[in-house]
């Protein structure tokens, strides 16, 4: 009996570890091989890279032979910017209003803000784009803004909302017997509290914004091309080597963000709960 | 009607002097911009979307039930919405697989190995989607890193096909959709009370006992959670359907693209998105059906 547990328990850290190994195989290496490859000196995308050279940032960087790609990426930084700042602000005053609200109506606007998050995005997307032409709005940043605080608000709500909901009701009664007004318990009391679920929440916001394909895929134009539909057209074609810069760019843009979401705010201690 | 006062003790129990200002502005209106903005830019256009998809032509100028018709009546739709879904259900069971045991080993670590498990398991989410369907390509292609090692080691004299191949497809969502299987899971694996595990394995239960009997059960919330997120995010993950499943593996969202973009056929775009929105909540719903079975079965 005891050796057959002891066999049935090798056999279980075997499998599960092995699994497991793979799993941060593949979570892993797909970065580094991009990363790694991104330094090659020729002219294919092969692992492992022949040679090493940053010819491939050299064009990425340069202003006249990369200036479609530029000009994608200020458009997604001015988009996510702008739809992250309207999150932000409508986000953070609907949580406060309806995170302790138990009333029926209030859920449903809960769900409904959140919804976003399940509904398949392509929908969204391209119902945005016939409202908007049906009702005879042309195509500009100011609307794939609007499209984009649709769909990243979810995040800063649910951030904000987790927040709220440890906050001790009693601060909010003792700030406003001892006479403050309800603006300045909002201002002293309760923001200042809240104030890192924000950020968490908006830092998640601003990254889907600059990651979204579904919204920018209907509602940009030649003139208001965004990052991920350029990379996507980069890649559809032929495959342009500067993509692996562009990855590259991308990845340790990523890493040191989370390095510093990570001090600042604790983003995974957030994500986690 | 009652009104939508919140239930704290704000309204009632304030004392008088600060009562009056609270009459001016209930909390609930806060909620009212992002209302309105929804209700403008969110629910107005599905709607729109849903009238668009009852007429007949593309000049949206005769209703009807034409289009429906047409894609109701072609077996060639019912190939595409199965294999859209099948998509999703071998991605949710790939992520399964080897997240699962990933959020097990993430429990039974250290603090400080948890730490640099979790930054691992996050930071994939924050790159982007087309970055991490871009490194695919290079693991994937025909001068990739799968078939350069199975080459040197003389395992295959020709280069496998993965690109454009479903197997190739399934492999890359698996990463792509991971951390959203994994960050639900752990979140509720590590709100486990650890007495358990050890209880049941000081009654006797093999590891695997325990895993099947305690573990799995109720860690089904977490799981259940991860398996809806997949499932919505793969059947919908336009770029990577397009970029590594290429153009013979045809999914709903290259055909909404097609139908919108390309041929400009705005009802029928209309009809094959609303498919996709139905086909995927009908499936979110049956799964988390299933999750609140089985948990009523572990609190009951």
């Amino acid at each position: 009996m005891g050796r057959r547990r002891s066999l049935a328990d090798l056999s279980y850290g075997l499998v599960i570890g092995s699994l497991a190994a793979l799993a941060l195989l593949i979570i892993v290496a797909p970065v580094v091989i991009v990363l790694t490859t991104s330094f090659t000196e020729g002219r294919s995308l092969k692992f492992p890279p022949t040679g090493f050279s940053l010819q491939w940032y050299e064009a990425l960087f340069d202003a006249s032979k990369s200036r479609q790609i530029h000009r994608a990426v200020y458009n997604s930084l001015e988009v996510a910017a702008w739809s992250t700042g309207f999150g932000i602000l409508f986000g953070s005053m609907a949580s406060l209003g309806l995170a302790r609200n138990r009333h029926r109506l209030a859920r449903v606007a809960d769900g409904l803000f959140m919804s976003p998050l399940v509904l398949p995005g392509l929908t969204f997307g391209l119902a945005a784009l016939m409202y908007f032409t049906l009702i005879g709005l042309r195509p500009s940043l100011n609307l794939i803004i609007a499209g984009h605080m649709i769909v990243t608000v979810p995040f800063i709500i649910r951030t904000t909302s987790a927040s709220i909901s440890q906050l001790d009701p009693a601060l909010n009664d003792s700030s406003q017997s001892l006479g403050a007004s309800w603006f300045y318990t909002m201002r002293r009391v309760t923001l200042p509290l809240i104030a890192p679920g924000i950020f968490a929440g908006a830092f998640l916001a601003f990254m889907a914004s600059i990651d979204n394909v579904p919204v920018s895929l209907f509602l940009s134009t030649a003139r208001t091309d965004m990052l991920p539909i350029r990379m996507w057209g980069m890649m559809e074609s032929t495959l342009d080597p500067r993509i692996a810069a562009v990855s590259g760019v991308l990845i340790t843009a990523a890493f040191l963000l989370m390095l510093i979401m990570e001090w600042t705010v604790g983003l995974t201690r957030r994500m986690r709960d | 009607m009652r009104t939508m006062t919140p239930p704290s003790p704000d309204g009632a129990a304030s004392p008088a002097d600060g009562g009056g200002k609270r009459s001016v502005l209930a909390e609930w209106q806060l909620a009212l911009p992002l209302a309105l903005a929804f209700a403008s830019i969110f629910l107005a256009p599905l709607l729109m979307l849903v009238g668009v998809s009852f007429f007949n032509d593309e000049k949206i100028t005769q209703p009807g039930f034409g289009q429906w018709a047409k894609f109701l009546g072609d077996p060639f739709s019912y190939k595409v919405i199965a294999d859209t879904m099948l998509l999703g259900l071998k991605t949710v069971c790939a992520t399964i697989v080897i997240g699962y045991p990933l959020a097990l080993i993430y429990l039974d670590a250290s603090p400080r190995l948890q730490k640099v498990l979790i930054f691992i398991i996050v930071m994939p989410l924050l790159l982007s989607v087309v970055v991490r369907t871009f490194a695919w390509i290079v693991v994937l292609g025909r001068e990739g890193v799968v078939n350069t090692l199975l080459l040197q080691l003389g395992i295959i004299s020709e280069p496998l096909r993965l690109l454009q191949t479903e197997l190739g497809l399934v492999i890359s969502l698996t990463q792509i959709e991971m951390p959203l299987m994994l960050l639900p899971l752990i979140s509720v694996m590590s709100r486990l009370d650890p007495n358990l595990r050890d209880a049941s394995s000081a009654l006797g239960a093999s590891r695997w006992r325990t895993l099947f009997k305690v573990i799995v059960p109720l860690s089904m919330p977490g799981l259940v959670a991860g398996c809806l997120l997949v499932f919505a995010s793969s059947t919908t993950a336009f770029i990577s359907q397009t970029v590594i499943g290429g153009v013979r593996l045809i999914y709903l969202p290259l055909l909404i693209w097609q139908q919108s973009l390309v041929v400009f056929n705005w009802p029928f775009a209309a009809v094959v998105s609303l498919t996709l929105l139905v086909s995927v909540l009908t499936v979110v719903s049956a799964l988390s059906y299933l999750g609140r079975r089985s948990g009523g079965y572990v609190h009951g």
